[in-house]
């Protein structure tokens, strides 16, 4: 697993880069937090999207690009800023094409999304807003105070009724919240379905649950199952935007912030 | 009548099975008392909630289906006639898809099995349009094609323009049929076009009867033809869209059950009717079970399992006909 997610990055530039193209959401963000006055050049189309971008205002003072091989090498950058996940043609075609790729891998701890951001600050050249950043990153986990006191057990149950188990950034963000992985407790780990029967009878203190997107779909009409609704009534829920962590980027506090708030009224609840 | 007590038995005995199959691990005597006495546990949640809802949808669309391919086997005198394959479920599935992206769905309870009937009733209409009263199987199965090929079309456009990240991997949902994580809120919803649906359908007993000797013989016997057609249009469209509404389209129901109990009951659309709908439920129910047994962590669809018995049967039936005709 470690050796898959190896990031291939290239040397420290000698000058930063002064034309930057990123084509996945994830760079986008990172991008958009560190990138110098005009270094960035573009960004991609779901960078505009509320639902899952942070930073969707900021992304509409960009181009916008669609991810493809072509119109990024019109663009004509020094750097293009891709995902270890995006489509391996598209990268291998502007590598033919002479264009230097940063791939980064996507993020399954905080501890993850701390390297994203040196390694970003590094490609840009933005060394001292990388640290700057981290600065502020560090001190909001401190102030959390969540490594104490009881851990209530947690289920992060998404469309479909997958869950987060240990290993992927979302569970990672419910530890670090102050909770107990009870997905992981009854044996399913991230990428599984927990079915909606198994939910139910591990009976957890609390359901996350991921915003739902517009359009409506059967996919997530689970979450709105009466079974889920059941241990939303009367007891502690939270619903998290998927544009809090959705990638591994300082973003993530917002959902572990959200996460420890919920923590509390439950400590506050079980201590009446 | 001879066969109606043993097809009653083997959809309760199923039934139960049904109920006592799932990823949860109870014993059958516990999960029969929290489904009776319900209770605010866990258990009883299982049962009422996830389990129940299950087992009665597969009932109710079974029967829909079995019923309906009956009935309009009996009408076309064709017994390649199946809402399935002449894309009556598919232009249901047209119908709910519309009703989901457009909000209609969301904003007004009935409107998805409505939009799932209206959608089911274009394509009844057209296809009959398409085969003329007295279609041959060629024109027939040909204008099914056109239609479900178009409806599918039009569905998977709708889905993959949606602006939710997950429509477009609902396409073989709509296509194939799950009853997955299904709650008490579907079988309300379903429940009373199809009340109305099956007791149309289930009245045109008499006049399929009289049809097998023609239709002037019919109409000689006392027969209305127009209201005949009527009743099987819109009871039809009624079981098949409320059906799909909330479990997608699950195909060859209605060919294979029909065909499967015709010999059982001789030569009687009209008996074969209520036998087709008791076969019909207990063909979706036992599919239902065998895509929790087989793949249980996979959410494997209905429609994959009825296809799997339903289309070499629709091969048999071509050759026969086939052979038949020269």
């Amino acid at each position: 697993m470690a050796a898959a997610e190896q990031i291939a990055l290239p040397p420290p530039p000698d000058a930063a880069p002064a034309r930057v193209v990123s084509m996945n959401l994830c760079t986008d963000l990172l991008a958009m937090l560190l990138a110098g006055e005009g270094q960035l050049w573009s960004v991609s189309r779901i960078a505009l999207d509320p639902m899952v971008s942070p930073l969707a205002d900021e992304a509409r003072d960009h181009v916008i690009n669609h991810s493809r091989a072509e119109e990024i090498y019109l663009m004509r950058p020094d750097l293009v800023l891709a995902s270890t996940l995006s489509p391996r043609s598209t990268v291998l075609m502007l590598e033919r094409l002479g264009i230097e790729v940063a791939q980064f891998a996507p993020a399954s701890t905080l501890e993850d999304v701390r390297d994203r951001v040196i390694d970003m600050g590094r490609v840009l050249g933005r060394e001292a807003a990388a640290r700057a950043v981290l600065a502020r990153f560090d001190a909001r986990l401190a102030a959390l105070g969540t490594d104490q006191g009881p851990r209530p057990r947690a289920v992060i149950y998404h469309a479909n009724g997958y869950v987060s188990g240990r290993g992927s950034l979302s569970g990672d963000i419910l530890e670090r919240a102050g909770f107990a992985n009870a997905a992981h407790a009854a044996g399913y780990g991230s990428g599984q379905v927990m079915p909606l029967e198994v939910l139910a009878l591990s009976d957890p203190d609390i359901v996350v649950t991921a915003r739902t997107y517009p359009g409506g779909s059967r996919s997530e009409e689970v979450l709105s199952h009466p079974v889920v609704r059941a241990f939303r009534a009367g007891r502690e829920s939270a619903v998290i935007s998927d544009q809090s962590w959705v990638c591994g980027t300082p973003f993530v506090l917002d959902a572990v912030e959200q996460l420890a708030e919920a923590r509390r009224r439950i400590m506050a609840g079980a201590g009446e | 009548m001879r066969i109606a007590l043993p097809l009653l038995a083997v959809v309760a005995a199923l039934f139960m099975v049904s109920l006592l199959t799932g990823p949860a691990d109870i014993g059958i005597g516990e999960s029969l008392a929290a489904l009776l006495s319900g209770g605010d546990g866990p258990l009883a949640l299982v049962m009422r909630e996830i389990r129940l809802p299950r087992a009665l949808l597969a009932v109710m669309i079974g029967a829909s289906l079995g019923l309906s391919g009956a009935a309009m086997q009996g009408y076309l005198r064709n017994p390649l006639a199946e809402p399935g394959l002449i894309g009556v479920s598919g232009s249901a599935a047209l119908g709910a898809v519309l009703a989901i992206q457009t909000g209609l769905a969301a904003s007004f309870a009935l409107g998805l099995p409505l939009a799932a009937l209206a959608g089911a009733l274009g394509g009844v209409l057209l296809v009959m349009a398409l085969a003329g009263p007295r279609g041959t199987s060629l024109t027939l199965i040909l204008g099914g094609i056109a239609v479900s090929s178009l409806a599918g079309a039009l569905t998977a456009l709708v889905l993959n323009l949606s602006p939710n990240p997950f429509a477009a991997s609902e396409i073989v949902f709509w296509m194939m049929g799950s009853l997955a994580d299904r709650s008490m809120t579907h079988v309300w919803l379903a429940l009373p076009f199809m009340v109305l649906g099956l007791a149309l359908l289930a009245g045109l007993g008499r006049g399929l009867d009289a049809l097998t000797l023609g239709e002037d013989a019919a109409q000689a016997m006392g027969i209305d033809m127009v209201r005949l057609r009527l009743m099987l249009v819109i009871g039809t469209a009624c079981v098949v869209g409320a059906g799909t509404a909330v479990a997608g389209a699950i195909g060859f129901v209605g060919l294979v059950v029909p065909h499967m109990l015709r010999p059982l009951v001789g030569a009687h659309p009209g008996r074969l009717l209520w036998a087709s709908a008791l076969g019909g439920a207990a063909m979706v129910l036992l599919a239902d079970i065998a895509v929790r047994v087989v793949l249980p962590e996979r959410d494997l669809k209905l429609g994959v399992l009825t296809a799997l018995v339903g289309a070499p049967l629709f091969l048999h039936l071509i050759l026969r006909l086939r052979r038949e005709r020269i």
